[in-house]
């Protein structure tokens, strides 16, 4: 009944965005600037890096980023479906400790050949629980994935005796190629976060599933008006994390062939932040695989080159917290068409 | 009357958006103790105008007038500062908060230290409670208000700001009839205390009935301003659409083929009671009745999203069990609903990918989606409904309301269901693609759907429907056939007898 | 306006009813499962366990104006560190050392001033990019906890003051010392949200925020004071807590701010914002402390709490929709 602005061609949501874009062109360098800030951000990271250090773009050094990298990417692989589809999942963290600890204490016991399916096995029951929770109850995400990362932590605690866990004969198995295997001189944890990334990335962007889940996610009352059932994709999205998640246990358990109960803790805000780096809307229904991807490894490339600089770990901390200011304001910013007045 | 200076007064109002021109010289001015309509078709640019008089968009040119002096809008607050009051559609309450601290949001009167001066607070509210007449007290919850005692809190709240102008938009969209009568009370004393009122609605009757003149827009442009007593709706249509709309009754008749529908003593909660009727192909039944009368409840039934509490549901013959869109979809139904916005569309998705959603499990290569079988749809109904965007990259949220609802419609015809159920088909889309939507629906059942179109537009109703069905209360009243149908019978049966004591019962709820 | 009431008691008095279930519980349970021959419902046990509720039960209050304004802290542990670090660190300063004993108060100022000024920072940047506050105190989550390792890397940083230690574990009228600072934030707080014009406008703000800038509330500035508020209660925090251990570790305060929540949450305070209890968010903290405490006595070791309490933490979710669910009237979506 009413005529909101939206009505109109060429308007979108919001009524201020259009008053100061005075000319198409600032507009337009505005647009541009949002959607690709966070690539321009990351090449002049990159050529400030490597002025400062030259070893920064050495083959073998791009190596070790990634492959430093790659459990906190694979984890961010699984939880951007959580987040396209509208919801948050803060039990990664703990949920990967889980998966480590069971795994390592499995492969003594049955050895690896069966723990690993085991394991598999228990942490998709995780994630078909928080599935079911946020799906099919319709909880908030938020809650029940923070009671998750208090209960899982205990559940890891409980199965340790809140004792590290180590493989026993570390000289005779096998179970080390997952994170510290090479195949063709690429390390093995490159390969399967590369795989990942490309087998995740098709299923969201070419498959029916993923259009769902951008469905979902954009208007989840509308998608149910589409027959979309809406509770099943949640569930799937959060099992598809849980499943990243279990792979990133078996990476972390196998790089050391042991184990602290904590070794997750806090990845799950630093998989956020790096989710939200590469642009997605924490409000669902956007964000790519491949903006992730970007994300992650913008995280790691600014820790290798704040180290190379000869810079503390933490340091990283700080720079991160501002860079993600920054890259969600100037999202906003230029979402509003207010970018150039935001950043004079 | 005239011979008072307005207390608000605009000239030659130019907005301007990228592409767009939105307000096109517009003037306009409200008498001190008048009540002025404003009127104009969806997009005609009613609502930019209001947000230039509330402070949201500044002008590009023209200036505004309060009693008389110039006055520049920068913000909402200075706009209210100025005496200028909205009473929007859509409620802007906390609903968690008392009434009183709702009237005086903003303003709260404060004791040393910050402190809220609740006596002052208490004593204040209740006065203008007492005017209004309302049933509730200061300390009640806004929550626990029905949403017309809502709208009188919101209407409280304009009392206490020494109002010069209030403006109403579509004040009774949600209200009962009971409850319009208090409204229009209200406005008489406003008006009688010397407040401009700007009233906008579609609602000719309305219009009619309280206004003093009608100020039409179209295209962004000012049409004229007609004395209420000397025009009449013909008039009114034809400055706000450039031409009389022909609405005239559906005398056309469709083959009529098997029943596709068939619907016996079903009943859901409060909101419906055995309610039994069918649906031939080629046939287009209508469904009339005021908001609240439970059409759209049946339709939810009927679509898997309410769960019957009693009786069958048939498709060709045979019984079926819905429990959920995607079943309904299964059998064959489909519905355009209500609501295009939060129940149409994902309005940031493009609009190939809007209209394929339902059957996106069916159109893949392998586990892939087919994106060239969906462009090929996409584009097959683009040409059918004369959907107008540059290309189905287009992001829905874009479009004009026709083009998206058309979008809506599209995606619905696409599935090939057996029966099309649409819930006010041209709610907040432009007179033109009105007409279209109209054809499409007629054309629809000459092709053999069986259609199912609720409206609570007479003119719609009768224009489309072979038979129309006329609800109240949750109960059927009456099938017409459109042979015997007329205004004056149809107004009868949605209304009908139990008319007097649903108004008693709606006044004691006020 | 019959629906609604019964769920509203429910709702109001369920943290309460959950403490009495709870004490009831452990108490008999205790009686069978229980190691040690003293009652769990022992006076000095309980006034243990409000001494013990302190640190997070003030953070947890100063989360519930956060979230009934409708914004989450997530730094609230790392101020929490930062803020301890302050608070040591400073006593040791040679610009201090002609001070003796009075460098307590103004250790506790700088402390305090600290918070509060990292809370201001977090309001800030909530207020002029409009960048959500999750994302914002997700972000100074981590930068935070990286100015506390940059302070004095990954070593802890320690400074036992007797002085301190004594007045930190004294008792006045029968209640510790940080009880006292508990009770006097609770009412303080409960006072300023229920009383004042900042408290009914961050209400306001919570619920609509539209409507409460349509009516012309600053949204920003409030936004800005609660979470100057909560900066200067997690300060709070660490001198009451680091006053008594007298050792910051760089690591300390990590998911406090997840405990805080899981408080505030089980004390029925919405996440959307607009709605929520001081009081009931205190029943929270009694609750957590309380179920902590009674697992320890009947044996179950420690690493079952986070299980248990995360598992409440779901189940009342789930209640407090049954309650709130409109039944078959509810469109399925």
């Amino acid at each position: 009944m009413t005529d909101a602005p939206g009505d109109r061609p060429g308007r979108t949501s919001g009524p201020r965005q259009e008053e100061e874009a005075t000319g198409m062109s600032k507009e337009q360098i505005g647009r541009f600037l949002a959607r690709q800030g966070i690539l321009i951000a990351f090449v002049l990271f990159i050529i400030g890096f490597t002025l400062a250090n030259n070893r920064f773009l050495a083959p073998d050094n791009i190596m070790g980023v990634i492959r430093s990298s790659a459990i906190l990417g694979v984890m961010a692989l699984g939880v951007t479906f959580v987040v396209i589809s509208g919801n948050l999942d803060l039990s990664v963290g703990s949920m990967m400790s889980f998966s480590a600890i069971v795994v390592l204490d499995l492969h003594d016991a049955i050895g690896p050949g069966l723990a690993i399916p085991a394991m598999f096995a228990m942490t998709l029951a995780l994630g078909a629980f928080n599935g079911f929770l946020v799906g099919y109850l319709k909880l908030n995400s938020l809650i029940v994935t923070l009671g998750m990362l208090s209960a899982i932590h205990g559940l890891t605690l409980t199965y340790s005796g809140g004792k590290n866990m180590d493989i026993a004969d570390k000289e005779g198995t096998w179970f080390g190629v997952f994170g510290q295997g090479t195949i063709l001189g690429i390390p093995v944890p490159i390969l399967i976060f590369a795989l990942l990334a490309a087998i995740l990335g098709t299923v969201l962007a070419k498959t029916p599933f993923g259009r769902k889940v951008y469905a979902v996610g954009g208007n989840g009352v509308a998608a149910t008006f589409s027959g979309i059932r809406r509770a099943r994709v949640v569930f799937f999205c959060y099992l598809m994390s849980s499943l990243c998640v279990a792979t990133a246990g078996l990476m972390q358990a196998s790089r050391s062939l042991g184990s602290q109960n904590t070794v997750g803790q806090g990845l799950e805000l630093e998989v956020l932040a790096a989710i939200i780096l590469g642009g997605a809307s924490l409000m669902g229904g956007s964000g790519t695989i491949f903006k992730t991807v970007i994300g992650v490894l913008i995280l790691g490339f600014i820790q290798n080159g704040l180290l190379l600089v000869g810079l503390q770990f933490y340091v990283q901390y700080v720079v991160t917290w501002i860079i993600i200011i920054l890259a969600v304001w100037l999202d906003i910013a230029a979402k509003r068409g207010r970018l150039l007045s935001a950043i004079a | 009357m005239t011979e008072k200076p307005p207390v608000l007064r605009l000239e030659n109002i130019v907005k301007t958006f990228p592409g767009v021109r939105a307000l096109d010289g517009v003037s306009f001015s409200v008498l001190p103790g008048e009540v002025h309509a404003l009127m104009g078709e969806n997009g005609a640019g009613k609502s930019t105008l209001m947000k230039v008089i509330g402070g949201i968009y500044q002008p590009n040119e023209g200036r505004i007038f309060v009693d008389e002096k110039p006055v520049v809008m920068a913000t909402p607050l200075e706009s209210k500062a100025k005496g200028i009051v909205f009473i929007h559609q859509e409620l802007s309450l906390a609903e968690e908060l008392s009434v009183a601290e709702n009237i005086y949001l903003g303003e709260l009167p404060r004791k040393s230290f910050g402190r809220v001066d609740w006596a002052t607070l208490y004593a204040r509210t209740n006065e203008i409670l007492g005017k209004l007449n309302v049933g509730f007290d200061a300390r009640t919850r806004v929550g626990e208000l029905s949403i017309a005692n809502q709208q009188m809190v919101e209407i409280a709240r304009a009392l206490t700001q020494k109002a010069k102008a209030v403006i109403f938009d579509e004040p009774t969209a949600s209200l009962t009839d009971a409850e319009k009568v208090v409204l229009f009370d209200v406005i008489a004393d406003l008006t009688a205390n010397g407040v401009g009122v700007v009233y906008i609605s579609h609602r000719m009757e309305e219009i009619f009935k309280m206004t003093d003149r009608i100020s039409v827009l179209r295209d962004g442009q000012y049409r004229g301003t007609l004395v209420t007593a000397e025009t009449d709706q013909d008039e009114i249509t034809q400055l706000m659409i450039g031409r009389s709309l022909d609405l005239t009754r559906n005398d056309r008749h469709s083959e009529l083929g098997d029943v596709a529908l068939e619907v016996r003593g079903l009943s859901c909660g409060h909101f419906y009671r055995d309610v039994s009727f069918e649906v031939r192909r080629g046939e287009v039944v209508g469904f009339y009745g005021l908001v609240g009368a439970g059409r759209t409840e049946i339709a939810e039934t009927l679509f898997g999203l309410r769960e019957p509490s009693a009786g069958t549901i048939l498709l060709d013959g045979k019984k079926v069990r819905i429990h959920s869109p995607a079943d309904a979809i299964a059998h064959g139904i489909s519905l355009v609903p209500e609501d295009r916005k939060t129940q149409g569309l994902v309005l940031g998705m493009n609009c190939r990918d809007n209209m394929t959603l339902p059957q996106i499990d069916d159109l893949t290569a392998g586990p892939f989606v087919a994106e060239g079988a969906e462009v090929a749809i996409f584009d097959q109904y683009r040409d059918r409904l004369d959907i107008r965007t540059p290309s189905w990259r287009q992001i829905v949220g874009n479009l004009s309301g026709g083009n998206q609802q058309k979008i809506v419609i599209g995606k619905w015809l696409s599935m090939h269901p057996t029966v099309l159920i649409v819930d006010e088909p041209t709610r907040g889309i432009d007179v033109g693609s009105k007409s279209e939507i109209h054809n499409l629906i007629r054309d629809l059942a000459a092709h053999g759907y069986a259609v199912i179109v609720i409206s609570s537009e007479m003119p719609e109703v009768l224009h489309v429907s072979d038979r129309i069905i006329a609800m109240y209360h949750g109960e059927m009243i009456r099938t017409f056939t459109s042979d015997e149908v007329t205004e004056d019978n149809l107004i009868q049966a949605i209304s009908g007898d139990a008319r007097d004591g649903a108004m008693a019962a709606a006044a004691q709820g006020a | 306006m019959a629906p609604g009431t019964l769920s509203k008691f429910l709702k109001g008095g369920a943290i309460w009813g959950f403490i009495v279930l709870e004490l009831i519980f452990f108490s008999v349970a205790g009686e069978f499962l229980s190691l040690s021959d003293k009652a769990f419902m022992d006076f000095d046990n309980m006034l243990l366990l409000f001494k013990q509720s302190a640190p997070i039960g003030i953070v947890a209050i100063g989360m519930t104006i956060i979230m009934i304004n409708g914004n989450i802290d997530l730094s609230v542990g790392a101020t929490f560190a930062l803020c301890g670090i302050v608070l040591l660190d400073s006593m040791s300063w040679p610009i201090f050392a002609g001070l003796g004993n009075w460098v307590i108060p103004v250790a506790w100022a700088l402390a305090l001033l600290t918070g509060i000024l990292l809370g201001a920072l977090n309001g800030l940047i909530v207020w002029k990019t409009g960048v959500d506050a999750f994302i914002v105190t997700l972000g100074s989550m981590l930068g935070y906890r990286g100015l506390v390792f940059m302070y004095n890397g990954e070593q802890p940083t320690s400074h036992l003051n007797w002085t301190l230690v004594d007045f930190a574990e004294a008792q006045f009228f029968g209640l510790h010392t940080p009880t006292w600072f508990l009770i006097v934030v609770t009412a303080a707080l409960w006072y300023l949200m229920n009383r004042t014009v900042h408290g009914r406008n961050a209400f306001a703000i919570g619920d609509n925020r539209e409507a409460a800038i349509n009516a012309g509330i600053r949204v920003g500035p409030h936004m800005m004071i609660n979470f100057m508020i909560i900066g200067f209660l997690a300060a709070l925090s660490a001198v009451v807590f680091y006053s008594e251990s007298g050792s910051v570790n760089p690591n300390d305060g990590q998911l406090y701010e997840l405990w805080a929540i899981t408080a505030v949450v089980l004390g029925g305070t919405k996440l959307s914002g607009g709605s929520g209890s001081i009081l009931a968010t205190f029943g929270g903290v009694v609750a957590i402390q309380l179920l902590r405490k009674g697992l320890g006595h009947i044996g179950a070791g420690t690493e079952t709490v986070n299980l248990v309490i995360g598992l409440i933490l779901i189940a009342v979710l789930f209640l407090d929709r049954q309650l709130n669910i409109k039944g078959k009237e509810a469109l399925r979506v």
